[in-house]
């Protein structure tokens, strides 16, 4: 939900715990592609699974990713799990998606306010860039911010189902989680995804 | 005269043809003159889907994502943008992913205007130092069996591959002033 008021609300959400939940009791009609940084330990974190990509490279990257994905799979749901400061690399893919408007992408931006990975120097989303706003301005209607754990209950049915593309950004606590490393051969995990979608590497 | 199976004379449509008969579905672009009447028959196409790009690195994404879902893709980008993939097509090369760039040239044969001749010049370096693999094309009868051979490359083997129309080919960008 949006806040209307001038105070910023306090930011409560853990980092893993709000992970967990996106790709709680998955199917295979999930696909989910983290982002640069926290976000792949993340996403191992929450449980390996065929259908995850994790992209440790290329930052900017991840939200075109998931266009594709979803482009190449409409009947599944394309989750994009990513941080603020890998979204701001890359902020006309939300207008690039906008226009293509896939019904079945999804992205997520763990938004800590933060470059974690690099000493936790402040990105532009804590200094008043409103990355919701952004999506909304690149005509991506279903676009809001949860800080609360209430609103991130509320937004889930939206991120896993609602027809897109939605953009949520979940304001999370800038602290480092336990580092959980996925698989890091890009050729692994890109013939594992294949294989299940396609029966074929 | 080169044809396709279709029987297409303009290597424009041949292109297309190739990538009807390919299976090339996904074309991501950033408009350029030398692409106009390609993306407008991929456009018409129903059967493709046919993404405007903001810059071209997106396309580099965008493309990695389509293959994971199974779905072959092509870039239609002028040599300007090839600047903008670097980074993006590291994980091309790291992870064995197809890629077939169309590359519609500046800053070669007779080019009138100045500030295209350093990324018209490096296209072919910078794209080789990422590992993709380029094609030239300066004449019409080549078009067809290089675009051809380089899409059966990029799919079949799994590697990146750039096919660069030269300006020779497409033709020079001619500045008079009014």
């Amino acid at each position: 939900m949006t806040t209307t008021t001038s105070a910023k609300p306090r930011i409560s959400l853990e980092r893993r715990n709000v992970t967990s939940a996106l790709v709680a009791n998955r199917g295979n009609d999930l696909l989910a592609i983290a982002g640069i940084g926290s976000p792949c330990w993340d996403l191992a974190a929450s449980g390996d699974h065929p259908m995850n990509f994790y992209l440790n490279g290329a930052m900017g990257s991840a939200a075109a990713i998931g266009l594709g994905l979803a482009l190449a799979q409409p009947k599944k749901r394309t989750l994009v799990i990513t941080g603020d400061g890998e979204l701001l690399m890359s902020l006309g893919i939300l207008a690039t998606i906008g226009v293509a408007a896939p019904k079945n992408l999804t992205i997520v931006v763990l938004d800590n306010e933060v470059y974690l990975e690099t000493g936790a120097q402040p990105t532009h989303t804590g200094r008043g860039v409103d990355l919701a706003a952004v999506a909304r301005a690149c005509t991506i209607q279903n676009a809001e911010t949860v800080y609360t754990q209430a609103e991130l209950d509320a937004a889930l049915p939206k991120i896993r189902a609602a027809d897109g593309p939605v953009f949520t950004v979940v304001k999370i606590l800038p602290d480092k989680a336990k580092l959980v490393i996925p698989p890091l051969e890009a050729t692994y995990t890109k013939h594992r995804m294949r294989e299940a979608l396609t029966g074929k590497p | 005269m080169t044809t396709t199976t279709n029987g297409a004379t303009d290597w424009r449509d041949q292109i297309y043809d190739i990538f009807r008969e390919n299976g090339v579905r996904h074309v991501a672009h950033v408009p350029d003159g030398g692409h106009a009447k390609l993306i407008k028959r991929c456009e018409a196409d129903p059967e493709m889907k046919t993404v405007t790009l903001t810059t071209e690195e997106e396309g580099v994404g965008m493309l990695i994502g389509s293959w994971l879902g199974g779905t072959r893709g092509a870039l239609l980008i002028q040599s300007s943008g090839v600047g903008n993939c670097m980074n993006a097509l590291s994980v091309m090369k790291h992870g064995k992913f197809p890629i077939l760039m169309i590359v519609s040239m500046r800053g070669q044969w007779g080019e009138g205007m100045p500030w295209q001749i350093p990324m018209g010049q490096a296209t072919r370096e910078v794209l080789e130092a990422m590992g993709v693999i380029v094609y030239e094309v300066e004449f019409d009868r080549d078009v067809q069996p290089t675009v051809e051979a380089a899409t059966w490359l990029a799919f079949d083997s799994s590697v990146p591959v750039a096919v660069l129309l030269t300006q020779r080919l497409i033709g020079t960008k001619k500045f008079v002033a009014a």
